[in-house]
């Protein structure tokens, strides 16, 4: 099948205008008779439930959580990108459009980015009036700060829980409609295949994870809302539960899967401590606006902080390398992630780093409780204030806009980062990789869509910070609510879609045979040694630097591990019951086969581009070296072994932004 | 460290259920309380037996899975913590850890450690909300301006996890600080204000009819909270509710 992402004719900034203008709608009445299933209540789909609901359609919602709101959107930190321009900073739809072209390093569809950077200035009037929390000035007016790879100040935030207020919001939208019967909540299913009729998406098969009973679920349409798939690292800054299999079922059934291999390593979480760790945490990319990224210019100074001997609120000045100014002074901390993710890595791997296992860098917040103090006590008319009072004042300024995740990093660390300078290290973050959809949202089967994390469209090679929520409720609120319109106007005479059909009976038959495989395998190793396995591959081959060679031992190693899993996978306890390992072990089953595509398809990708570097093309200083014969999209047909899978090519076409060199120099 | 810890399982919500005891040993200080609990599913799954089950989901504090009643505690000794961010250096070698759900008729247990909360998005759906479609043409954000007293005090109580450590605690298993901190944040923005007296008053409503009991001003639930949602927020329920009812 070739690729057509039915982008529309026209200038760029009338495509979406002109869009709905034009497309197909669905009268009130009609509306009623048709039913949308949404996989997933984070900021995509729970904001998808939501205004599905309020237009008419019969909703059904699915999370594996014990409730929507509890999706792992949650966890967002920092805050959200919006065009308003309300600091008067120079910022406008284009130059949003501009940096998210740029920051995904030219590998994003221009199209789709507009219309993202258009929508962005209504979901923070849209989330203000549904009362969001948002942090404000004493003039009573909102608040901004500024992320990475930009030089205006357009993220709007709440404390350091912007993701769990916006999810609030949806997930009060979604209450509204719920209460009204319109949304149908599942709480605790998973979803483990989608049913195709006719070539169009019908329904889904889920687990009632509390029962084990096995549920057909009918519909119109499919929306697959289910995030990214960073757990296929094992450790990540994800939820635990978080995963890939609503996005791999439909990829297995006809979806193609899209740049697996653009993955976001967030340059500050906090540095890993042992074997047994289940999770990483992150402390958000706003810190960047007022931490200094510094390790310690000499190596004796390096062993004897590792050794305890001396600290680092010892060192001067002139004894720091703050590499990210020194290397970006343009941008300095507030360069991508990617950027400053590899710039870690560099120091840490030439030895510099700080902690024992020589993994960590200094994120010091030292200068700016100076600078905050300074401003604080000329405010309160203080005159020669003390170093030790200029400190107080201006730890409280720091404390107000982080409170909250300096509290996290005590409470891990064991360390109080008003005191020393907080340690971190790139983790797994994001995926920008992801199903394949055209501008409609839509996946390559007909009435199957992929939203927010979940598909693959406006992040190119390298998400910036605070745009993830922006997506997530632009596609869910905005996007989606039309395309999916335009879509079902073909379904108004269809009528309920039965559930007793050979469709369904092959697909329950499936999801069935491959529960009772798990739970009556007499094996030898949990479900957790074969992730932690894929876990260490994944890093350590398909991570922060990727060559050819690694590339191609990771796709064989990866399907041997699968060879053996479904062989030796121990599962214990029965299908009938709350079974925590037996969901898990589906999960772990679709990572092993997503890890080697994400493998082959790193390995096919001949250049550097944003999160994904190979080591192979870089320029003389170490940079990303982006080639022009792979301006375009991969897109992966599903073909059984997933090392088999066919290449589709969608070229990426820049009309209104000219493609340059990616420097922040 | 080498820890016995005395686990709750209950094989469904029929069973009657019983106390355990297990053995880990070298646990590190550096672990979560939730990564302790891996090594023991690790430990129980090589050994063919049943793993314990609990919920837990960001272990990062934030999403408000994690419930577990920990040597007596909801979310255990430290504070301002939920169960996953909880370390085991606030443990010491030898000890007896005591590990059970969080125990309310409304909270029925689902098995092991997990139990069923849907009573609190019941009550949300009451009222939980503001009755405003997401047509993208609602006015501009900055055109109501809201002190920044007004937001930070709304911000503190939409902090509210939803984790039932507040009705755990309670020895009257009380969801008004729960219900208190919704009512509060809407109440306190311009936005919260057309819909204030149905809300508070249909929230009550579901919250007593989901069989939760009233405040007794112990302040248990203050002191546990992992998000430090304050006790004022129940007074404002209260005031909310006297003033919607006259």
């Amino acid at each position: 099948m070739a690729l057509d992402s039915k982008v529309p004719q026209g200038p760029l900034k009338d495509k979406w205008t002109d869009y709905k203008n034009h497309i197909n709608l669905v009268n009130p009445a009609n509306k009623r008779h048709i039913d949308v299933i949404v996989v997933g209540t984070g900021l995509a789909g729970g904001s998808a439930s939501a205004t599905l609901a309020e237009l008419g359609y019969n909703v059904k919602s699915f999370a594996y959580q014990d409730s929507p709101r509890r999706a792992h959107s949650i966890a967002a930190q920092g805050g959200i990108n919006a065009a308003k321009n309300y600091q008067g900073d120079g910022d406008s739809t284009y130059r949003l459009f501009y940096d998210t072209v740029k920051g995904g390093d030219y590998r994003s569809r221009e199209s789709n980015v507009y219309r993202l950077a258009e929508v962005s200035a209504n979901i923070i009037d849209q989330c203000v009036a549904q009362g969001v929390p948002f942090a404000r000035d004493y003039g009573g007016l909102l608040d901004n700060r500024s992320f990475g790879g930009v030089l205006v100040s357009r993220t709007f935030y709440a404390k350091g829980q912007t993701g769990q207020q916006l999810l609030l919001g949806a997930y009060s939208a979604m209450n509204r409609q719920i209460a009204r019967g319109k949304i149908e909540m599942f709480n605790r299913h998973e979803m483990l295949d989608v049913v195709v009729v006719d070539g169009k998406a019908r329904g889904i098969i889920a687990r009632n994870l509390v029962t084990g009973e096995i549920e057909r679920h009918s519909a119109h349409a499919v929306v697959i809302a289910s995030g990214g798939y960073g757990n296929v690292y094992f450790l990540s800054t994800n939820a635990m539960g978080s995963n890939v299999t609503a996005g791999w079922k439909v990829h297995k059934k006809g979806a193609y899967f899209a740049n697996p291999c653009y993955t976001q390593i967030h340059p500050t979480c906090i540095p890993r401590s042992g074997d047994y760790q289940s999770k990483l945490t992150l402390m958000s990319e706003s810190l960047r606006n007022d931490g200094r990224i510094w390790v310690p210019k000499n190596m004796e100074d390096v062993l004897a902080i590792r050794e305890g001997k001396l600290k680092p609120t010892q060192l001067t000045e002139d004894q720091r390398d703050y590499y990210l100014e020194r290397r970006y002074p343009a941008f300095g901390n507030l360069v991508p992630r990617d950027v400053a993710s590899r710039a870690a890595k560099e120091r840490c791997d030439a030895g510099y780093g700080v902690n024992a296992t020589g993994e960590a860098v200094y994120l010091d917040f030292a200068a700016s409780f100076e600078r905050y103090g300074l401003e604080q006590a000329k405010i309160q008319n203080t005159s020669n204030p003390s170093a030790a009072k200029i400190k107080e004042l201006g730890q409280a300024i720091v404390k107000a806009k982080y409170g909250n995740l300096f509290q996290m990093y005590e409470k891990i660390v064991d360390e109080n980062p008003y005191e020393t300078p907080m340690m971190i290290y790139p983790a797994v973050h994001y995926t920008m990789g992801g199903v394949w959809v055209d501008y409609n949202l839509m996946t390559t089967i007909p009435g199957c869509y992929a939203i927010g994390e979940a598909n693959f469209s406006d992040h190119g090679a390298n998400r910036l910070g605070a745009s993830a929520l922006m997506q997530g409720l632009a596609d869910g609120y905005f996007v989606l609510p039309y395309t999916i319109g335009d879509y079902l106007s073909d379904d108004i005479r269809t009528g309920k879609i039965a559930t007793d059909t050979p469709e369904f009976d092959a697909a329950e038959k499936e999801v069935s045979e491959r529960i009772e495989f798990f739970v009556n395998n007499k094996g030898t190793h949990s479900v957790d040694y074969y992730h932690k396995k894929l876990g260490k591959i994944m890093w350590d081959k398909c991570g922060m630097s990727r060559k050819k060679a690694g590339l191609e031992e990771a796709v064989e190693e990866i399907s041997a591990l699968r060879k053996d899993f479904w062989e030796n996978v121990i599962v214990p306890g029965t299908a009938t019951e709350y079974n925590e390992q037996l969901a898990k072990a589906g999960r772990v089953a679709d990572f092993l086969e997503l890890g080697e595509l994400f493998a082959k398809d790193a390995l096919v990708r001949e250049e550097s581009a944003g999160g994904h570097f190979r080591e192979e093309h870089q320029t003389e200083d170490g940079e990303a070296k982006r080639m022009k014969e792979f301006q375009f999209v991969s897109a992966w047909e599903y073909k059984g072994e997933p090392k088999d899978a066919v290449l589709h090519k969608e070229a990426l076409v820049y009309e209104n932004i000219e493609v340059k060199e990616r420097s922040y120099k | 460290m080498n820890l016995t810890l005395k686990i709750w399982r209950q094989v469904d919500a029929n069973d009657k259920g019983k106390m355990v005891d297990y053995k880990v040993t070298e646990i590190s200080e550096h672990m979560s309380f939730l990564e302790m609990m891996d090594v023991l599913n690790e430990q129980l799954v090589n050994a063919g037996d049943e793993p314990v089950a609990f919920d837990h989901d960001c272990r990062e504090g934030i999403c408000g899975m994690c419930s577990m009643y920990i040597n007596g505690e909801a979310h255990g000794p430290d504070r301002g913590v939920t169960t996953c961010q909880l370390h085991m250096r606030m443990f010491k070698d030898g000890d007896t850890i005591t590990i059970e759900p969080f125990r309310a008729a409304s909270f029925p247990v689902i098995k092991d450690l997990v139990v069923d909360r849907s009573a609190f998005d019941r009550i949300q759906h009451s009222g939980g909300y503001i009755s405003v479609n997401t047509s993208g043409n609602t006015q501009d954000a900055n055109s109501i301006p809201i002190s920044k007293h007004a937001a930070d005090e709304a911000m503190d109580a939409a902090t509210c996890i939803g984790c039932g450590a507040c009705v755990a605690t309670c020895k009257n298993s009380s969801a008004m600080l729960f219900v208190g901190a919704k009512v509060s944040q809407y109440a306190l923005l311009p936005q919260g204000q057309v819909e204030a007296a149905d809300r508070v008053k249909n929230m009550v409503a579901q919250m007593d009819l989901e069989g939760f009991g009233n405040c007794t001003n112990t302040g248990a639930c203050e002191v546990e909270c992992p998000k430090g949602i304050s006790l004022d927020n129940i007074a404002r329920m209260n005031r909310e509710l006297m003033k919607a009812s006259i």
